[in-house]
């Protein structure tokens, strides 16, 4: 190799060790680090034992509260993303068949990310609460003489989730759409199909991998969102990452918690492997950038 | 198969007049060619005829019926795109038999019919590939294969030669041409390029910023162009000022600065009378001799050759008469006039054309 290509062969680690660096530091040197404390033991006077033991992983894998919370997590995440997938595709398909006010449009997509995630989702307390707006209204209409209680239970923590992903799923559908050539559904309609005949038939198989990846984004993040069932979900309605917050922050048992996150990463990992076998992770950079 | 009509057509986009009051009549079975520079309106007309846009006023009538509104799924129509517009997640096959679909065909004849359009356009064998393993120009042929498999009552081609190599378009409009005789069916072709539609049409409707300049056989529009506009989108012309000094029903007399009276035949100097007028001499019927040549039967003057473009078959010569340049275009005899060669420029009064003066 002459000394000019072994530049060239050089210079794109060049450009990326900064980001290399920081992703190393930031992830992979903590994720080391959880990987061990998974093997440590908390003893009962709350120091932690070094070493090799299985226990915590033990607790983890048999322990059925924790397969439950698992199983209700993956439901949760599931019924958000189904729900998100309903309402993003035609709000998509709208933005990416406006004309003029597109760039409007895609800019209110983003509005909501100027504001917290933490503070909207509690203006869902605003809304929903016992002195919310709607139990406010209805009282001052005189439908109802007692406030209803609708918030803290399973559906406001997927309404709250669904308000969280909905962007990130309406973006991902949107890029696709926008790929598609509109001759195509001209072309559909010249030969005979109808607009729905032509929508099912080009747009909406051609728009697939948008969908699956705004699909994998919103499962991810809601699955392993702990914020959301903190402040809109009842006692019951804990996500397993609210699990690895109690070990961690609340009991300080950094082992247990440390096998639950891992646990969690698994069971997520497994389903981006699979994502990315059949449609590979270039659609999802699309979607994000 | 039918007439396309066009009655009294408007198509506004707010404020923009795409297309003004336009009426034209494509008999059936015609091959016709709407020809202009971008933004004419030439796609505009297209798409209406299509059902991809409503025009604002006026009325479409295909076969005799009133077809405003009546949906494009509905209107039996083939539409070849410029990008070819095949549909990447199915196959070749599956392009071509897409609107048989909706034909209530059954299955044994759906597989007759595209095995039949492949054959008709030449590509039997790639049925089973998907569009995208195709080149450019086998990928026009599926997307004409997929247009004319329905029947359509008519044909319409938006520029479907334009994304082609320079060879291959050329043998793709032998082959268009080919297969619309074959088939016999209506045919409305938009493009922008002078040649294709010289070449292919039965008729040109020759637009501008939404106006029809003039409609006529390849060779009227080219002989005799009704405008400026037309005499030098058809080719390169020398149009300039010549005012008409006599004129009657065998033909116009134009004095034409440089060389003097020229006569134009009526046929080719519709509307001009007496008073200002203009002469147009085509590139290509302008041509340089010799010093000292004595050409007969042609008008001449001497020039000077300015520029040469050498085109291999021809040669594109700027040449200055006094204050005047002009083109010529020549076949090369021998070989070309040099930059600075003095020669004579000469040409037959029968080769011109007359417009009315402004």
């Amino acid at each position: 190799m002459s000394s000019v290509e072994a530049r060239e062969a050089r210079q794109p680690w060049i450009l990326l060790s900064p980001a290399l660096t920081a992703v190393g530091l930031l992830l992979f040197v903590p994720l080391i680090f959880i990987v061990v404390y998974s093997f440590w033991l908390r003893t009962a006077t709350g120091a932690d034992v070094a070493g090799f033991h299985l226990d915590n992983w033990a607790e983890a894998l048999t322990d059925a509260f924790y397969r439950d919370i698992l199983i209700s997590t993956l439901r949760i995440a599931a019924i958000t993303t189904v729900v998100c997938a309903l309402a993003g595709y035609p709000a998509a398909y709208f933005i990416a068949r406006s004309r003029g006010n597109k760039m409007i449009l895609l800019l209110l997509l983003m509005l909501p990310f100027w504001i917290s995630y933490i503070i909207r989702t509690m203006s869902w307390i605003n809304i929903l609460g016992v002195s919310g707006a709607i139990n406010s209204a209805l009282m001052a209409l005189g439908v109802i003489s007692e406030p209803i209680n609708m918030l803290y239970n399973e559906t406001t923590v997927i309404l709250g989730l669904v308000h969280f992903l909905l962007p990130f799923m309406i973006l991902n559908i949107y890029v696709s759409l926008e790929g598609i050539d509109t001759n195509l559904e001209d072309a559909a309609t010249s030969l005979g199909a109808t607009r729905w005949q032509s929508f099912l038939e080009v747009t909406l198989p051609l728009s697939l991998p948008g969908l699956a990846a705004g699909g994998l984004l919103c499962f991810v993040l809601g699955a392993g969102t702990y914020i959301t069932p903190l402040v809109l979900g009842g006692p019951t309605d804990a996500m397993f990452a609210n699990l690895v917050f109690e070990a961690i922050i609340t009991q300080l048992n950094w082992p247990l918690g440390s096998a639950l996150s891992l646990m969690l990463l698994a069971v997520l990992g497994l389903l981006v492997a699979i994502y990315n076998r059949y449609l590979g992770m270039a659609q999802l950079m699309k979607g994000l950038g | 198969m039918s007439s396309v009509i066009l009655k009294d057509i408007v198509k506004r986009f707010g404020d923009f007049t795409a297309v003004h009051k336009t009426t034209l009549e494509i008999p059936d079975g015609a091959f016709v060619t709407l020809l202009g520079p971008s933004g004419c309106g030439k796609t505009t007309n297209l798409r209406m005829i299509a059902g991809l846009l409503d025009p604002t006023e006026g009325e479409i009538l295909i076969g005799g019926k009133r077809m405003n509104d009546t949906p494009i799924h509905k209107r039996n129509l083939g539409i070849v795109f410029q990008n070819y517009a095949l549909f990447p997640h199915k196959t070749v096959a599956e392009n071509v038999a897409f609107g048989l679909k909706y034909r209530k065909v059954s299955r044994d004849e759906i597989a007759r019919r595209v095995k039949d359009a492949l054959e008709l356009v030449q590509l039997p064998h790639v049925g089973d590939r998907h569009p995208k393993a195709l080149s450019g120009g086998q990928q026009q042929r599926i997307a004409l294969a997929r247009a004319i498999v329905i029947n359509p009552d008519v044909l319409l081609l938006d520029e479907p030669l334009s994304a082609l190599d320079a060879n291959l378009r050329e043998d793709m409009r032998v082959e268009l041409k080919r297969i619309q005789d074959r088939i016999g069916v209506t045919t409305v072709f938009v493009t922008h390029d002078q040649s294709e539609a010289l070449a292919m049409s039965d008729k040109i409707v020759v637009m501008s910023a939404g106006h029809v300049e003039q409609v006529g056989t390849p060779e009227e529009v080219y002989n005799a162009p009704a405008s400026e506009f037309v005499a030098n989108f058809l080719g390169a012309s020398n149009i300039f000022d010549a005012p008409c000094t006599q004129a009657s029903a065998q033909g116009a007399t134009l004095d034409a600065p440089v060389f003097g009276p020229v006569e134009v035949a009526a046929a080719r100097a519709p509307g001009v009378v007496s008073g200002p007028a203009k002469l147009v001499l085509r590139a290509e019927k302008l041509q340089l001799m010799p010093q000292g040549a004595v050409p007969t039967g042609m008008i001449s003057a001497p020039a000077t050759v300015e520029t040469v473009d050498y085109q291999g078959q021809t040669v594109r010569y700027f040449i200055r008469l006094g204050e005047r340049q002009m083109q010529a275009i020549n076949m090369i005899d021998e070989r070309p006039f040099a930059e600075g060669e003095a020669v004579l420029a000469a040409f037959r009064p029968r080769d011109c054309a007359a417009l009315r003066g402004a």
